[in-house]
Parts: C-alpha cells; sequence; structure tokens
C-alpha cells in the first residue's frame, strides 16, 4: 500500500503514541476528525496499522514473575521449505514472542518469555530442543532491560532543565 | 575614593534597560506546576553522536585554544553546509567566523560596521538583543514596525522611509522571533532592492533557517542576486541542532567585512569553546537526519497549536518558521503585559508578552510550541479557561 504524505504522517504520529486523541492528529496534519478517522480506518483495514499495544515494563510491578531469553538455535534446513516449516514449528508455541532467521554463526534467534527460569529452561530441553531438525540451543536469560524498540526505560523522568522564560 | 558603587558604572550600562523577558522570568521562576511556553530553545537534548564527539574530543585531550575564526576543518564544513543547504559560498579560509552563539555574532557585526551616531534600521517585533547591541556599539537603532495586518512581514516602502543618510545597514531575521514569520524569496528581493539602491548593508539573522515549514525552500538574503557582498549573515547550531547551551554560532561575510571582524573577534573572544566546535563538526557531517526529525515534529506541533488558538478565540497567522507562535489577545481587551501576569498567576501558564519586541508586538503574545504535546495540550485548556473567565 502507498501511503499519501498525510496518512504518512498519521502513521508516525500513532507510531509514537497510539492514544493521542483523534482531533490533535486532525490538527497536526491539517485535515478535519472525520478524514482522519477515515485515513485511520483505512490503515488498520489495511493491516499498516497492525495493532495498538503498550510498552510496560514490567520490573515496575512488585512481585511480578517473568523472565525473557534470547535463544541461537541452529538448524537443519529442510528441502523445498528450507527454514519456513521449523520456523511455524517454533512460533507456534505461545511461550515464544519473537522469531528471526539470522545470517552469521547460528540460524533462528527466537526470544521465550516464562514466568521463572525454570519454565524457559524446561521449554528449550523439553519442546526446543527435542525438535527433529533442532541441532544445537544457546541460551541467554535477559538480566534487565536498559532500551526497548527505540525507547530508553528510565528509572526516572528527566526533567526538563530549560530555564522558565528565554529570550 | 568614590563614595556611590554607580559612580563605577558607565553611562552606556546605566542607561540599558533590563529586559522585559527577565521581569517574566522572575515572576514564573518561583512557581510550582508552571507549563512554560516562554522558553526561547528546542525542548530536544543534543542529539546524543554529537555529545558523544564532545566527550571524544575531551578524552583525547583537545583542550587548547583554537584558531581565531575556529576549527578550519568546521569552517569547511560550515562552507560546504551553507553552500548545499542555502547555496550560497562562503571561503573557508576568509569568510566564515565560528562565534560564541549568534549573539555574538551580531554582537561583532555591529562593532565592526559602526562608526558612532551610524544608524541601524531594526525590524521589530524581534529578538530583544538587537537595539541594545546596535547602542553598544555606538549606533543608533531606528525601529521599525512589522504589524500583524501584514502577518508581521515588514513592506519595503516602511524600510525606505526609514532610511536617512546615516543609516549604515539593516537589521532582519527570518524566520522571526518571536513572530515565526518567514520572507520569501520575492519578499527578500524587494528588500535587497533598496539595501543596494540605498547603498546598505543587511545583517541577516537566518539562526531559525532550518526551522522553516513552507514547501518553497528557504531562501538565504546572500542567495539573492547582489546581495551576497553587502550581508553579514548570522547563523549557528543552537536551534537547528538543539545546541544552544554549547554557545556556538558563525558569521559569514564577504572578505573586506570578514577580516573587519575577525580583528574584533580576537581581542574579544580569542576563540569559541574548542568542544563545543569538535561537536558541531559531527553535527554538520551526520546530523541531518536529526534535523529532519526535529522539523517535523515542530512542523506538527505548530499545526496544532495555531489551529487550537484560533479555535479558542485567539487569532493566529501560521508562523512560517521558528517555534513560535504569536496570536492575537486584543479581543481579550487586556495588554499584553497584564494578559501574560495573569494567566501566570491564575492558570500557571507562561507566557512571554509581545510588547517586549516591540511596539507592534503589543496586543500579542509569543507561545514556544518547543515543549511537548501534552503540555501544549494542557496549556490550551489552561489558556481557554482563562479567557473564559474574563
Amino acid at each position: 500500500m502507498k501511503l499519501s504524505p498525510k496518512e504518512m504522517e498519521i502513521v508516525e504520529i500513532l507510531e509514537t503514541n497510539a492514544r493521542i486523541a483523534t482531533d490533535v492528529i486532525a490538527k497536526m496534519v491539517g485535515l478535519s476528525i472525520e478524514e482522519t478517522e477515515q485515513a485511520i480506518k483505512k490503515l488498520e483495514e489495511n493491516k499498516v496499522i497492525v495493532r495498538y499495544i503498550s510498552l510496560v515494563d514490567w520490573t515496575k510491578v512488585e512481585n511480578h514473575p517473568g523472565v525473557r531469553a534470547m535463544i541461537d538455535v541452529k538448524v537443519t534446513p529442510k528441502r523445498g521449505v528450507g527454514f519456513n516449516d521449523i520456523a511455524e514449528r517454533i512460533y507456534r508455541f505461545d511461550e515464544v514472542s519473537s522469531v528471526y532467521l539470522m545470517s552469521g554463526t547460528y540460524d533462528l534467534s527466537i526470544i521465550v518469555e516464562g514466568k521463572s527460569l525454570n519454565e524457559v529452561a524446561n521449554f528449550v530441553s523439553q519442546k526446543l530442543s527435542t525438535l527433529e531438525s533442532v541441532i544445537s540451543t544457546t541460551t541467554h536469560f535477559i538480566l534487565k532491560k536498559y532500551k526497548h524498540d527505540g525507547i530508553i526505560l528510565e528509572t526516572e523522568t528527566i526533567k526538563d532543565k530549560r530555564i522558565v522564560v528565554s529570550p | 575614593m568614590k563614595s556611590t558603587r554607580t559612580t563605577y558604572i558607565s553611562k552606556m550600562a546605566t542607561d540599558l534597560k533590563p529586559s522585559g523577558i527577565r521581569r517574566f522570568f522572575d515572576l514564573a521562576a518561583g512557581m510550582e506546576g508552571v507549563i512554560s511556553l516562554g522558553v526561547g530553545e528546542p525542548d530536544f537534548v543534543t542529539p546524543w553522536h554529537i555529545r558523544e564527539a564532545a566527550i571524544n574530543s575531551l578524552e583525547r585531550g583537545f583542550t587548547s585554544y583554537t584558531p581565531n575564526a575556529g576549527i578550519l576543518e568546521l569552517r569547511e564544513e560550515i562552507a560546504f553546509y551553507m553552500k548545499n543547504q542555502f547555496h550560497v559560498e562562503y571561503a573557508p579560509k576568509d569568510e566564515i567566523i565560528v562565534t560564541v552563539g549568534a549573539s555574538s555574532a551580531i554582537d561583532l557585526a555591529m562593532r565592526t560596521i559602526l562608526d558612532p551616531g551610524e544608524e541601524v534600521i531594526v525590524v521589530e517585533p524581534c529578538f530583544v538583543s538587537y537595539v541594545p547591541m546596535v547602542e553598544l556599539a555606538g549606533g543608533v537603532a531606528v525601529r521599525v514596525q512589522a504589524t500583524k495586518e501584514n502577518d508581521f512581514k515588514i513592506l519595503p516602502e516602511q524600510l525606505e522611509s526609514a532610511i536617512t543618510s546615516k543609516t549604515k545597514a539593516i537589521m532582519l531575521c527570518s524566520p522571526n522571533n518571536p513572530t515565526g514569520t518567514l520572507l520569501n524569496q520575492a519578499e527578500l528581493k524587494a528588500i535587497a532592492d533598496l539595501a543596494i539602491e540605498h547603498d546598505l548593508l543587511i545583517i541577516a539573522d537566518e539562526i531559525y533557517a532550518e526551522l522553516s515549514y513552507d514547501d518553497e525552500e528557504y531562501t538565504s538574503m546572500a542567495a539573492i542576486d547582489g546581495m551576497r557582498d553587502r550581508t553579514i549573515l548570522v547563523s549557528g547550531f543552537s536551534k537547528s541542532f538543539a545546541m544552544t547551551g554549547w554557545r556556538l554560532g558563525f558569521v559569514c561575510a564577504p572578505i573586506e567585512i570578514s577580516s573587519a571582524m575577525l580583528k574584533v573577534h580576537q581581542y574579544a573572544l580569542l576563540c569559541a569553546s574548542t568542544m563545543s566546535q569538535y561537536a558541531a563538526i559531527e553535527a554538520l557531517r551526520n546530523g541531518r537526519p536529526d534535523v529532519e526529525e526535529m522539523v517535523k515534529s515542530y512542523r506538527r506541533r505548530r499545526n496544532f497549536i495555531v489551529q487550537s488558538f484560533n479555535e479558542i478565540g485567539l487569532t493566529c497567522h501560521e508562523p512560517g518558521g521558528a517555534f513560535y507562535a504569536f496570536p492575537s489577545i486584543e479581543s481579550t481587551g487586556l495588554s499584553s503585559q497584564e494578559f501574560a501576569e495573569r494567566l501566570l498567576m491564575k492558570e500557571g501558564v507562561a507566557v512571554v508578552p509581545g510588547d517586549v519586541f516591540g511596539a507592534s508586538g503589543e496586543g500579542h503574545i509569543r507561545c514556544s510550541y518547543a515543549t511537548s504535546l501534552e503540555e501544549l495540550q494542557e496549556a490550551v485548556k489552561r489558556i481557554k479557561r482563562f479567557i473564559d473567565s474574563l
């Protein structure tokens, strides 16, 4: 789908903050509210905008269980379907949040989420590494998230240090 | 021994009026929960790669003076930038001086061109420093008023009627602080014709040049036919690269003027900050995407705030550049000082009364939209409540 400049603007605005009110977006891009609504609807229907989700920093929530691991997976590709078959076998698991085909020393990079180290470990040893095409796995647990999808996860908000009135 | 302190102070310094902005700063600074639309600088922090370049220069020990005109490498980058971006050519060795912000470049220009009593035409509303800088250099500032009827664009005939035998230069700023007004090529050309006819210089403060939002490409005064030789072009890194605190600007002028300015500069300031200069090299080499992102963001916020002001009854022309909206508050019957002061006290929104920028700024307020969209929305809400309460 080829986007018009205004549609592009709308996508860019929503990508930084999906909760901006439609009337505000309308003003920012210079369209009427109805036109903006229509444009957003079209973008949704064409799956340019796939979903609106929140970036949650779960570490701020007390006693919230949850660990993430990045796993490097070496696999044997199959004739005819290459890596797609095994990737699908893997991404269908609910525990798996992302799967990427990589260049370099391993083939698939996957991200697995679980409630505990044990849960992820069990998934790897029982589900993932037992798949026929999987040759080896290397699991890296994420200890701390500093930046995610372009957003720096600050521990405290940075105060505006500018002087209140300046020439 | 002299008895009172004031006897030590020159007449010039005694007569200088404190900036009207200062008073507002004092009022607002002590208050809690203020949303400020009074800030004359970007809300972006300097892009990291630029900051990192300065850190690197410190780590490598580049802490000595630089040549008076600035590091040659930087001047070469500036020459390249001015040619690419604005289609004006200056020799890096002789026609570009790196200064301590654009302010020091304007000061330098005034002190270099003015003999006592010579006049500079200053177009108001304008940046608060122009008139004092003319006066500090021994000149006389002749104010002409750009008016709201003309979207704050000065008309050539207004300039012409201010020209006398003592006029040396016209001080011009586009896009303008505080009105955001941007002069297009034809409007610049009309002023240029006047300058050529009367043999005047133009000091063109183009510090906001990158922040222009019209579809039409920005035109520099120096790019107008015949103007390169009579333009002192002032620019810098503060607004375009969000580098206000680095205090780094530059001035481009034909060699006769540049070499004279360099003499003044070497005695007054020696050179601009070394680490800032290294940061600026990085800004010019790799900062283009940052500028584009920031411009996009400002443009959207401008559209939002201008339309919002018009909706709540504050007539606002669409500013072509900078990051200021300059709505009229005449419908409220208040003076701009009263409006700004009462708005601040009642709703905790800081704006700058238009009259501090010149007589024709009366009846307007300067609102900087270089602040987050959330704050802008809240500010509009509060301003509406304030107007409704009058």
